[in-house]
């Protein structure tokens, strides 16, 4: 009796062990470390990247001598405190573009989970047959690099005195800046209300803008009230103006009678720096067949931008704003070195755009502001 | 019977008669000390409540009780009450705000646009030097002395306790001091008055190596004055490439920024909802 104790542990902890190897995916790796079909070998190398053994995955390309490990590892890790540094990739799916006995193209559609929520990648790995096993021929970056330099930078910067506790009543703070909504339309999509529109700072001093709204039925009875949370570009410099979106789920228009709309405005210390420019914007078809708004990033001061978020609103052909989207950057802007970006359109929407205006939020871990 | 009746009846005429009284001046200034009178005899306790304070304190009936000035600092309706053996007696006096010699002002906003009619409020608070409102009408002088400029000053009466005075803003920028006054005191406000949206928004355009150099000419108001460093200008280039839109901040008086150019390219310029004029150039050129 003695000894059916600790044996029952012992099988008990066994089996235990042995579906905690199953749920991992070990029997999965095991299966495809001989990597058998283009489709493995990417399987493979993502899952080792996914359990974070970059020494494994990075064997398992066939270009090892071409791609240095630690900008391979950074195209997963991310770097310079990158949206990519604060997430993780939480699964994928592979599908094959083309095979032939040597060679393979296999797409992968990489879904991370980041501070700011799911962030979506989709890379076309080409594969090549080496002996009797497939192996992952990685991209190698030609990323072109900032020589060693001083970059002056002499914006404006705004910091803030406040009100002092010990001050007499009637020695007010100094105001909070003026700021106007300049337009607003309310969209019915297939499962929500959307409101958006446009912000301005009319201002001669920075604000921190949101913008919020209450949907009033015909009673005058409040229905929903939301902010436009993270599709705005919220500290605003002078005159500067952002889009803005506002989503009402579940929602439907012919409900609404009224919209109350509130635009808050702080003052807050800013920096005119950094100037981010957004180039060869257009609209395009991705490989994926979707309508994205795409285009480059150039960062022309000489501090890094940690992560960008790229805010576009769409116009009709009366100028009216008719769409609001948004989609953060995985990687940093450098100094200097453009950076891609795409984000999305409805496809019904996109048809009615007329035109299109894009403004770059941007947080930073560094920052002075 | 008739006697059983009329001896209590004796006793509560002959001790009302001798129960202790009090008595008040009907009205006072905050600040100033009072006497009350009282009546009766014996050992007392007088409670004084007044708008923000009470005090309590043993006092001997039908002598004076002499109130400090400290304790009448906040106008409004007090209530003083003596009780003694033979019960509370109350009277009540109200105390007036002392002569108005202390302001509180407000001015807003902090900025203005220039040019911008009754553009800044000006309220003025009339205290006495114990923060209570004056509510008696009192002449206020207000001034207004812009930047190397001379005062300009007006005089308007209080009601209730409050003056005021709306004020344009000048066509030049720069501070203005805004100040109020009556008897010592004296309270200054600064308000900013800043350039108003641009006018005239116009930018140019020159080679510089493979890219365009697109600068607007200074930035100005409609009255001449320089739009503050640091105010956005939109640039959009729109080019076979695609559309290449910049904010950026005014420096030195301009804004500029350099642009590849693709063939032909309309480039645009805005500050806020001000537009300015286009410019069509060409990569060939």
């Amino acid at each position: 009796m003695r000894r059916v104790l600790p044996i029952f542990i012992v099988v008990v902890t066994a089996v235990l062990l042995v579906i905690a190897w199953f749920q991992s995916g070990g029997a999965q790796r095991r299966e495809m470390r001989s990597a058998n079909t283009p489709e493995q070998a990417v399987r493979l190398l993502l899952s080792q990247v996914q359990s974070h053994n970059y020494d494994a995955a990075y064997d398992r390309l066939a270009n090892r001598t071409d791609v240095d490990k630690t900008s391979f590892m950074r195209e997963f890790e991310g770097s310079y405190g990158s949206l990519l540094t604060y997430a993780s990739l939480e699964s994928f799916d592979l599908s094959p573009l083309h095979s032939t006995d040597s060679d393979a193209d296999v797409r992968a559609h990489l879904h991370y989970s980041t501070a700011v929520g799911p962030l979506d990648d989709t890379r076309d790995m080409k594969v090549q047959k080496s002996g009797d096993v497939w192996k992952v021929v990685w991209p190698v970056s030609r990323a072109s690099k900032l020589p060693p330099q001083v970059i002056p930078v002499n914006y404006l910067r705004w910091d803030v005195i406040s009100r002092g506790a010990g001050e007499e009543w009637g020695v007010q703070n100094v105001d909070s800046p003026q700021v106007r909504i300049v337009s607003m339309n309310a969209i019915q999509r297939p499962d929500s209300v959307v409101l958006v529109g446009e912000v301005v700072n009319e201002d001669s001093v920075p604000a921190y803008v949101n913008v919020g709204a209450t949907l009033l039925d015909a009673g005058g009875k409040e229905l929903a009230q939301e902010s436009s949370f993270d599709k705005i570009s919220h500290v605003l410099l002078p005159k500067q103006v952002t889009p803005y979106r506002i989503d009402f789920p579940n929602m439907r228009l012919e409900k609404i009678k009224n919209v109350r709309m509130d635009a808050k405005a702080l003052l807050v210390a800013a920096s005119a720096d950094p100037v981010i420019e957004i180039n060869q914007q257009k609209m395009e078809t991705d490989p994926l067949g979707k309508k994205v708004l795409s285009g480059s990033l150039l960062n022309q001061s000489g501090q890094i931008v940690n992560i960008p978020h790229v805010i576009a609103a769409y116009y009709d052909s009366n100028g009216k704003v008719i769409w609001v989207s948004d989609g953060y950057v995985a990687q940093a802007l450098l100094p200097q070195i453009p950076v891609s970006f795409a984000v999305d359109v409805p496809p019904d929407i996109a048809k009615n755009v007329q035109t299109y205006r894009v403004v770059v939020n941007h947080y930073d871990t560094n920052s002075q502001s | 019977m008739k006697t059983l009746i009329a001896v209590p009846v004796v006793v509560a005429v002959v001790a009302s008669a001798l129960a202790s009284e009090i008595h008040a001046p009907a009205q006072t200034s905050a600040g100033s000390a009072i006497s009350i009178s009282t009546g009766g005899s014996g050992d007392a306790t007088f409670y004084l409540i007044g708008p923000a304070s009470a005090t309590k304190k043993k006092v001997q009936a039908g002598s004076d009780i002499g109130v400090d000035g400290d304790e009448l600092d906040n106008s409004g309706r007090y209530i003083a009450i003596l009780c003694a053996s033979d019960g509370c007696t109350s009277t009540s006096f109200f105390v007036n705000p002392a002569a108005a010699n202390r302001l509180g002002l407000l001015v807003h906003p902090s900025r203005v646009p220039t040019g911008k009619a009754n553009g800044i409020s000006t309220v003025a608070f009339v205290f006495d030097n114990f923060h209570n409102l004056v509510l008696k009408p009192q002449p206020i002088k207000f001034s207004i002395t812009p930047k190397g400029g001379k005062e300009v000053s007006a005089s308007r009466e209080s009601q209730n306790g409050v003056a005021w005075v709306r004020i344009s803003s000048a066509n030049k920028e720069g501070a203005t001091k805004i100040g109020a006054e009556i008897g010592h005191a004296d309270e200054v406000r600064v308000v900013q008055q800043v350039a108003a949206d641009a006018c005239n928004l116009r930018i140019r355009a020159s080679r510089a190596k493979e890219n365009y150099l697109v600068e607007t000419d200074p930035v100005r108001d409609c009255s001449g004055n320089s739009v503050p460093d640091g105010t956005v200008v939109s640039f959009t280039k729109t080019d076979s490439a695609g559309k290449t839109t910049v904010d950026v901040p005014i420096k030195r008086g301009v804004a500029k920024v350099e642009m590849p150019v693709q063939g032909q390219a309309r480039i645009t310029v805005a500050s806020g909802v001000v537009t300015g004029n286009e410019l069509e150039v060409s990569a060939s050129r």
